[in-house]
């Protein structure tokens, strides 16, 4: 209730459904949630269980991260939400609009302004605070599950660190394409513990995913997992010695905004082979045209 | 000197049913000791106990002057990885079918912290040639591999990381004479050339002729007679050891 009546002090807010309670989820759940969460925080990278709830919208659709995200929510909060790096994006609408019915709080598209990002396989470009939230909505949690289908058999691996078979995968990647060719959920080893799937983020991404400022939460609804990174804490990439970790991404410069340095989606124009590429991180994209950069297909908005 | 592995009393039951019991041996560094017996005798029972796939109910295992039954999980997977090698009869149990055979014996290694692309991958080339497989076949399935050369791809696998201690479960089981002959031909040079501890369990009697310095027999999950191979299958003293001779066919 104190929620309701702090959304109605500041009248700014959209208007919020009375229909349900703050944030869609009824605060026993959140409390479950918010326990599970607080055990993962406590060992990086560890996948906690946790009785993950029907919710209205289909799986696959990131109902573990709007668990996670309903349960982090305050009044105060202001909400981003992206999809592949875009706020435009069928997914990052309705669950945008979803919080903004049931929880009444602010949203936005600026990184720099959000409190809880929640996020489909993205980081964002902008360097991440603290005091922030990154949400990551999950498909599988479990990085040996390709290899090693038996869940009980994966449990106690992660028990006894048993990890030579994540190195087998990057090892039959080599062999077969003469690089490591595994190019987005790319396991990482968190604090020097537990091998992590950090969901299907670009590798581009992993070493944001080190050190990074804000608090880092899976949510994975479907297979009722939770597991975090706490801020500040040390994510490596799994490499072998002569063939290194190497973030990739497309070797080009957005075409919109002439960034060099982000993560690159490749738009085919026509049938003819025309391509661009823009940066995926919408936000981003904008930001900087807004300071004046301009990118090779947009060369004629130049003053 | 002493036993690489002793075995004291090693007991095991399913429930009122036995497995094998009041089972004691020493093993000694370089030597093969072969269990025979007939199906259903407790050999594969024992053979789990002590390799620690199966939990033992009484008795002491001591693999170099420590109790693996009183070890932690991670300390018996570890010597597991490193100093004990599991041939499985099937080679499908003791490989990955979904990994190329470069794979299947680099897992090892990686498993004990080898992080050198080059490195494992000339390890495990050394390897598929020494137990006869082509090197252009190391990014094969086994899945592609003939039944013969699976069971060598299992062999390799266990011996990259040079163990001292290997378990064999009826290793030439399955296969045809020519390529038991050669396999067992393979298995005799390599135990030989590595100085390997080995424990056998095997029902054809002339598997253990040829590789078994001693024999034990077993009988409804106990030891009836033990002592060295010729002279257990030359002269064999237990009425079923007799009968267990006798039933060979001669060709």
């Amino acid at each position: 209730m104190t929620a309701r009546a702090t959304r109605k002090a500041r009248p700014e807010r959209p208007a919020m459904s009375e229909d349900y309670n703050f944030a869609y989820l009824d605060e026993d759940t959140k409390r479950m949630i918010r326990r599970a969460l607080l055990k993962g925080i406590a060992i990086p990278g560890y996948q906690v269980p946790f009785a993950s709830r029907e919710m209205p919208m289909p799986y696959g659709w990131g109902t573990g991260g709007v668990q996670v995200t309903a349960a982090c929510l305050v009044p105060e909060d202001r909400l981003k939400v992206i999809d592949q790096g875009a706020d435009d994006t069928t997914n990052a609408v309705s669950i945008r609009r979803f919080f903004e019915r049931t929880a009444g709080v602010a949203t936005t598209t600026r990184t720099r302004e959000a409190t809880l990002i929640q996020t489909r396989h993205r980081i964002p470009e902008e360097p991440l605070r603290e005091g922030q939230i990154l949400v990551y909505q999950v498909p599988i949690p479990e990085p040996l599950r390709f290899l090693e289908p038996r869940e009980s058999e994966t449990r106690r691996m992660h028990a006894l660190e048993d990890y030579g078979l994540m190195h087998v995968k990057l090892y039959e990647d080599i062999a077969r394409h003469g690089e490591i060719a595994t190019s987005y959920a790319y396991p990482v080893r968190v604090a020097g513990r537990h091998v992590m799937d950090p969901s299907p983020i670009p590798k581009f991404d992993n070493p944001k995913l080190s050190g990074n400022a804000a608090i880092q939460l899976f949510g994975a609804g479907r297979e009722q997992r939770i597991y975090a990174v706490p801020p500040w804490t040390q994510v490596v990439s799994l490499d072998f010695e002569d063939h290194p970790f190497t973030p990739s991404k497309a070797d080009a410069a957005c075409d919109l905004c002439g960034a060099a340095g982000s993560y690159l989606d490749e738009v085919i124009t026509d049938d003819a082979g025309s391509r661009m590429f823009v940066c995926s991180d919408t936000d981003y994209c904008t930001t900087r045209q807004a300071e004046g950069h301009r990118g090779r297909l947009n060369r004629e908005e130049v003053a | 000197m002493s036993p690489l592995l002793r075995v004291e009393s090693l007991g095991k039951s399913y429930g009122a049913r036995l497995g094998c019991a009041e089972v004691s041996f020493d093993l000694w560094p370089g030597e093969v000791l072969g269990i025979v017996g007939e199906s259903g005798s407790g050999k594969s029972t024992l053979l789990g106990c002590l390799a620690g796939h199966l939990a033992a109910d009484s008795g002491r295992i001591l693999y170099r002057g420590r109790d693996t039954r009183a070890m932690s999980e991670p300390e018996r997977r570890m010597l597991a990885r490193t100093e004990w090698a599991f041939v499985h009869q099937n080679p499908r149990d003791g490989l990955r079918m979904g990994v190329s055979a470069g794979g299947n014996v680099g897992e090892r290694l990686m498993a004990v912290g080898a992080r050198n692309y080059g490195q494992i991958r000339a390890a495990a080339t050394d390897w598929l040639g020494r137990v006869e497989i082509a090197a252009t076949r190391i990014d094969d399935r086994p899945r592609q591999f003939s039944g013969g050369m699976q069971q060598r791809l299992q062999i390799a696998r266990n011996l990259v990381t040079g163990p001292r201690l290997v378990f064999m479960d009826e290793p030439t089981g399955g296969l045809d004479v020519s390529v038991q002959a050669r396999l067992l031909d393979l298995l005799r040079g390599l135990v030989r050339d590595m100085g390997l501890s080995v424990v056998i369990v095997t029902h054809d009697l002339a598997v253990a002729r040829l590789l078994a310095d001693r024999l034990m027999v077993m009988k409804d999950g106990h030891v009836i007679e033990q002592g060295l191979t010729d002279q257990v299958l030359d002269d064999p003293q237990a009425a079923y050891t007799q009968l267990l001779v006798s039933s060979v066919l001669q060709v």
